[in-house]
């Protein structure tokens, strides 16, 4: 620099004016400003084609060779010498087609299919009230592909007639109740997973139905007495509590000899795959949110012994892997109960997999809760509304719009670990199914194929749930303008 | 809850337990700390029940007995002739070992990237976000059995590389030998040893010891030289460079200790079935590593990429506008601020890294799940003692490693006045 | 408030009370009660215990499953197959996640007495061995120091292994693996020189790869490893039945009788021995809580104990097992069922 400068950084004479820039446009400016525009960007560029270029050529050919017909390995690579030469190697996505039901049902009775298939496609019928609620065209395409599809796959997978006939029914009489009458569809979301455990698990409808009736009789009871505040919880609890303990079990088998209402029943260890997945995944998710909320209302509590319990529950199961949390119910949590219980591994899977995720669920929500202003707590105070109405009418439905990126990702990060399930002897799409297949004598050695199918299957459904995430953000972004 | 003063308290009845709120917050609190004791002591009491059944009794003598099995990465001597304790500390040390290496890495990878994302390169950022997706989205199982299997599948075995034209030669100059076992790498000889101080059966080379003395009296003397420009720049507006008096400072005592004790590469050698002489890096320990990094390091990069569009655009043009070059403008102005938002998440990727690391189990790596948790539990049968003492430990990892994170994370905060 | 915690004792009195009124450690009546055999087997090895595509177990340790259903349930199908590893198995059994093992487990004296489970028998005598590649030039477990080796961690394999070296002064890498298809993928893939395991299982697996004939099984068979279900200790009951299925189906190949041949035996069999065993003469059932007919079911699922080899694991099969040790003792095997008497 030529100027004086009686300081190092203060400059004070002008710089002699610089011509104009050239001007430049099309292509060759696109690629001037975005990939070549100094030499550490013209480095990234090629180091970046590089990337590209080794990607491209390992994985082409053997993408390109792909084999889509054959009844085993050695076929497959028969099949791909014969047309590309003894040296080639290419991909056997045969082994998918060939057992993509393994992958997707597990072992679960192959005439039963359409049960699956129609309880996840009403998940999206008992989702949409809610996820779509102030978008109707979002909302219409949503359930109507969902109707559609899940009759349409059911009827392919060898549903009979009347299966088919009374599926048709509920799916219309569902959509048309979303439509018609939103309130009476969000009664029918709540029901919803009783039904679905209902298609899932078989067995008599009555035994959920009467699980369900234990929490519309705690309803209302607390409705009854909610003059007497704190009592009429405690009453709803017990009475809900002695209806399951002593009563729904004598009242499900007395209307079951009536009207048995019977589907095949499935046991647990039928289930696999994706089914499995998403299975654990769906409960895990339902359960842990209610569960969460309540966790972190307990973290942010005035009372000590509340505030404390809560605390130490969420630091442990934060603390610990949540392998060693599905060891404790494969291998202890018989020794937690009275000697000879033993129930279902994967309802135990589900508890696990719950709480583990409500405690950080818990936190996410605890993040939304700090983050709110005080002026809302206390203008709530103010409008005299006693602490549960202020949470559900002023501070959870603010706290809760904030922390939807963090609890969707929860969701993602649980539904990506229901693959452990595979260390306690389920069989979980990802590891244990694609040992299953590999142990079989015609596919031993398919490593890739079952890795890259399942890899896409849970690529498109978290990518999925987070870009509805990100969509939901900013719609409610645009709210607070 | 404020009592009023001078508000006169009313004489206490029993029904305002319930419907006084100073008082009911105590009851509600009472009956739930009853109600959770109640479940605890039915829990613990049907664990007493059923343990007196099967005639086990609660007891820790296992981790005394003989362990009798091999690990094959260990951080200490550790033959199967010592006792379940020292496996599973063994299986401690390697959770800690590919924790830290895998919070270091993918911290290094993730800020990469997250920089990365945000370069006005087009291809660059587009991968980048691919990658970030890729990782993010896909469980963390997949990646581990991936690489595991990228490592089995394609590499050669060590006897690829034997014979006259072997079918595949070693890498880095004839220095890095990758196997579908392990990767061999040079192990560190010395031709003028200087002895070691045992500790018990671990040993810690004097030359260690000199290196350590060595680069904190560097380091020392670097602050001092810093603290000097400092005084300079304050006094004259003008701050001497330091930079290669600096780098003087580290190297050449360095390069003297390394001449003297005569620090060489011995590359690893072929010998029976496997290579020899140099370091065999285990492929469990380098895959568990490398999926733990670049899963982790996905999320990361998220993390860094909010941090840095966090700081609003108008902080890095006033740092201009002040005259602060780009590099100081990111350490001076943009870091610290990001830094804020940054700590938190990063430290709950530390946490989950750290719990991550136990899905070792996928590919053998002997953990502490995989000791104490597997093949102890196993062994010994304890399995309510084993997993009792394999959770505690986590835990208080978990403990150690946020409660330090929160000492970083409070002194990096907004300090607000 | 008084009365919530009032309410809140008495859910969890009655709630133990109901706990302490389930038998304790009646095994037998939990089964009936529940209409299922729990049954732990292996998460797969082929000829074992491996689900087919449609979900199916077959096996030679699924099979004794079968029996035991057959007899207690009367239904051989009654059988919930809980896979299990060799880390969760003896856990899954000790917590009651299932009534009776039957994956191939070592009966050994710790797990006899410190692991409080309670081998009923042995189903198949077996040894450690070691697979290698016929081009690796081995031909003695000797000549493997310093090799590396797979071994599935949690077994007793893994001690035999440390011990074997050991003595032997040599030294090895263990790669760990968790279950007998990640072991092949290693294995095959040469990420370790020699697989270890029961000879048995070596056999299963080689006849599983597409070229069995390069990879051969040394002659040394450095342990003992006497294969058998297991049951939990404390329910004798329990441990009888299993027991005695097991020697049902050992007794009924002593004397001849098979699936194909059992219905006309009970009738017309004049052998005292078989008259007792298949339920025609005394009642033995009834000793052990069972009905008089609970042997002939058991034979009856499955066959007996030789055409249960024979159709899982034996020559013709492709494991080709022969019988060896695990020969009736009148064919100078070990196979020995006490007298039903």
């Amino acid at each position: 620099m030529s100027q004086t400068q009686s300081v190092a950084f203060v400059r004070d004479s002008m710089l002699p004016p610089e011509p104009p820039p050239t001007r430049a446009s099309g292509a060759i400016l696109w690629l001037r400003e975005n990939l070549f525009s100094g030499p550490l960007n013209i480095a990234l560029t090629l180091l970046g084609l590089g990337i590209l270029w080794l990607l491209f050529s390992t994985l082409w050919p053997w993408l390109s060779h792909s084999v889509w017909n054959a009844n085993s390995m050695a076929e497959c690579r028969q099949i791909i010498a014969a047309a590309h030469g003894p040296d080639a190697s290419g991909a056997c996505f045969a082994v998918i087609k060939h057992r993509w039901n393994q992958f997707v049902f597990g072992f679960y009775p192959v005439d039963l299919y359409w049960r699956p298939v129609l309880a996840f496609g009403s998940l999206f019928l008992a989702l949409a009230p809610v996820l779509f609620a102030d978008n109707p065209r979002a909302r219409r395409i949503v359930i109507g592909l969902a109707a559609v599809l899940t009759f349409l796959i059911s009827a392919v997978l060898g549903a009979n007639g009347v299966e088919l006939g009374a599926m048709a029914v509920l799916l219309l009489a569902w959509v048309a109740l979303i439509e018609a009458r939103r309130d009476w569809a969000l009664l029918a979301t709540l029901i919803y997973p009783f039904l679905a455990t209902w298609l899932l698990w078989g067995g008599t409808l009555w035994e959920p139905a009467m699980v369900l009736a234990g929490f519309v009789i705690g309803f209302f009871v607390w409705r009854a007495l909610s003059a007497y505040g704190m009592f009429a919880f405690a009453a709803a609890v017990l009475v809900a509590a002695f209806w399951w303990l002593a009563l729904s079990d004598i009242v499900a088998r007395g209307i079951a000899t009536v009207l048995p209402m019977r589907l095949t029943p499935v046991t647990s260890d039928q289930f696999g795959g994706f089914v499995l997945s998403i299975t654990i995944g769906v409960a895990g998710i339902a359960l842990s949110l209610p569960l969460g909320i309540i966790l972190a209302l307990a973290r942010r509590s005035d009372l000590p012994v509340i505030k404390m319990m809560a605390v130490l529950f969420i630091e442990f199961i934060r603390g610990v892997p949540l392998i060693t949390l599905l060891f404790v119910a494969s291998l202890l949590l018989n020794y937690f109960l009275p000697p000879g219980t033993n129930f279902d591994i994967i309802l135990r899977v589900i508890i696990m997999v719950t709480l583990f995720a409500s405690a950080y669920m818990a936190e996410v929500i605890r993040g939304g809760l700090a983050a709110l202003p005080k002026g809302q707590y206390e203008a709530a105070d103010a409008l005299g509304l006693d602490y549960w109405k202020a949470q559900r009418l002023v501070i959870l439905p603010q706290a809760l719009k904030i922390s939807i990126p963090g609890i969707v990702s929860t969701f993602i990060g649980m539904f990506k670990d229901t693959t452990l399930v595979v260390f306690v002897g389920l069989f979980d799409p990802l590891k244990a199914m694609s040992d299953t297949i590999r142990a079989s004598f015609e596919w031993k050695g398919a490593y890739w194929e079952p890795y890259i199918f399942v890899g896409s299957i849970f690529f498109i459904l978290c990518f999925g749930m987070s870009r509805y995430s990100m969509h939901l953000e900013r719609r409610l972004k645009r709210d607070h303008r | 809850m404020v009592d009023y003063p001078g508000a006169a308290s009313p004489p206490f009845r029993l029904s305002m337990l319930i419907y006084d709120r100073r008082y009911r917050s105590l009851t509600i609190q009472a009956v739930v700390f009853i109600g959770v004791m109640l479940l605890a002591s039915w829990l613990i009491d049907n664990t007493l029940r059923n343990l007196a059944i099967m005639g086990k009794t609660l007891s820790f003598d296992f981790l005394f007995r003989r362990a009798g099995y091999d690990i094959p990465q260990q951080l200490i001597p550790y033959t199967s002739d010592d006792t379940h304790l020292r496996a599973t500390i063994v299986g401690l040390l390697n959770t800690l070992q590919v924790s830290i290496l895998g919070c270091i890495s993918a911290t290094v990878v993730g800020v990469v990237v997250g920089v990365l994302r945000l370069s006005n390169n087009w291809l660059i950022a587009r991968l980048m976000t691919v990658y970030v997706e890729v990782f993010r989205n896909i469980p963390l199982l997949l990646w581990i059995l991936v690489i595991l299997a990228i490592f089995t599948e394609t590499m050669p075995p060590p006897n690829a590389y034997r014979g006259e034209n072997p079918a595949a030669s070693m890498v880095m100059f004839d220095m890095i030998a990758p196997t579908n076992r392990y990767t061999a790498v040079p192990s560190i000889g010395m031709s003028n040893p200087p002895g070691v101080i045992a500790l018990g059966r671990e040993g810690i080379s004097w030359a260690l010891i000199a290196y350590a003395v060595v680069l904190a009296a560097a380091y020392v003397a670097h602050r001092l030289l810093r603290k000097r420009a400092k005084r300079i720049q304050d006094a004259t507006g003008r701050r001497p460079s330091t930079l290669w008096i600096s780098l003087a400072l580290y190297l050449v005592p360095v390069a003297l200790l390394t001449w003297y004790f005569g620090l060489h590469l011995v590359p690893p050698v072929l010998k029976g079935f496997n290579f020899a002489e140099g370091l065999n890096l285990d492929n469990a320990f380098v895959v568990l590593w490398l999926a733990l990094t670049l899963y982790t390091g996905a999320f990361i990069a998220e993390i860094v990429r909010a941090g840095i569009m966090s700081v609003s655009k108008g902080q890095t043009e006033a740092a201009y506008a002040l005259g602060l070059r780009p590099r100081r403008t990111m350490s001076l102005v943009v870091l610290p601020q990001a830094l804020r938002v940054i700590i938190p998440p990063l430290i709950s990727q530390y946490l989950n890294l750290t719990k991550n690391s136990s899905l070792a189990i996928a590919v053998g790596y002997m953990d502490l799940r995989g000791t104490l948790g597997g093949t102890t539990l196993n062994q010994t049968g304890r399995e309510m003692e084993a997993m009792v003492l394999m959770m505690g430990i986590y835990l208080l990892l978990s403990l150690i490693i946020s409660g330090g994170m929160n000492v970083f994370n409070s002194r990096v905060k907004l300090k607000e006045r | 408030m008084k009365k919530t915690a009032l309410f809140g004792s008495v859910t969890a009195l009655a709630l133990a009370a109901t706990g302490a009124m389930a038998a304790e450690g009646d095994t037998l009546k939990e089964v009936k009660a529940r209409g299922v055999l729990n049954c732990g087997v292996n998460t797969g090895l082929v000829g074992f215990a491996a689900p087919d595509a449609n979900g199916n177990w077959t096996g030679f340790d699924v099979a004794f499953c079968k029996a035991v259903a057959a007899a207690v349930l009367g239904d051989a199908t009654k059988v919930k197959y809980v896979p299990t590893t060799g880390q969760t198995r003896f856990t899954a059994l000790s917590s009651g996640e299932i009534d009776l093992l039957a994956r191939n487990s070592t009966w050994t004296f710790q797990r006899d007495t410190d692991l409080k489970l309670d081998f009923i028998g042995v189903n198949y005598y077996d040894g450690q061995g070691f697979m290698v590649r016929k081009d690796l030039g081995v031909s003695s477990a000797k000549e493997l120091d310093g090799a590396t080796i797979c071994i599935q961690t949690g077994t007793t394999t893994e001690l035999n292994l440390a011990d074997y070296f050991k003595a032997n002064n040599m030294t090895y890498q263990p790669v760990n693996i968790d279950s007998n298809a990640e072991g092949e993928q290693q294995y095959m893939a040469a990420a370790c020189d020699a697989y270890t395991t029961d000879a048995s299982g070596l056999a299963a697996t080689r006849a599983a790869f597409a070229d069995p004939e390069n990879h051969i099984i040394l002659p040394e068979i450095i342990s003992k490893e006497p294969l058998g279900p297991a049951v939990r200790h404390g329910d004798n009951n329990w441990g009888d039945i299993a027991r005695w299925t097991l020697y049902a189906l050992l007794a009924a190949e002593e004397y001849g009788v098979t699936s194909a041949n059992i219905d006309e035996l009970a009738k017309s069999s004049q052998n005292p021995e078989v008259q007792r065993l298949l339920g025609s003469s005394d009642d033995l059932g009834k000793m052990l809580g069972l009905d008089a007919e609970w042997a002939k079911r058991a034979i009856k699922a499955q066959g007996n104990y030789g055409e249960i080899f024979a159709a899982t694991i034996g020559e013709q099969t492709p494991i080709g097992l022969a019988r060896g040790l695990n020969a009736q003792w009148t064919q100078g095997g070990l196979m020995y069922a006490m007298p039903f008497r």
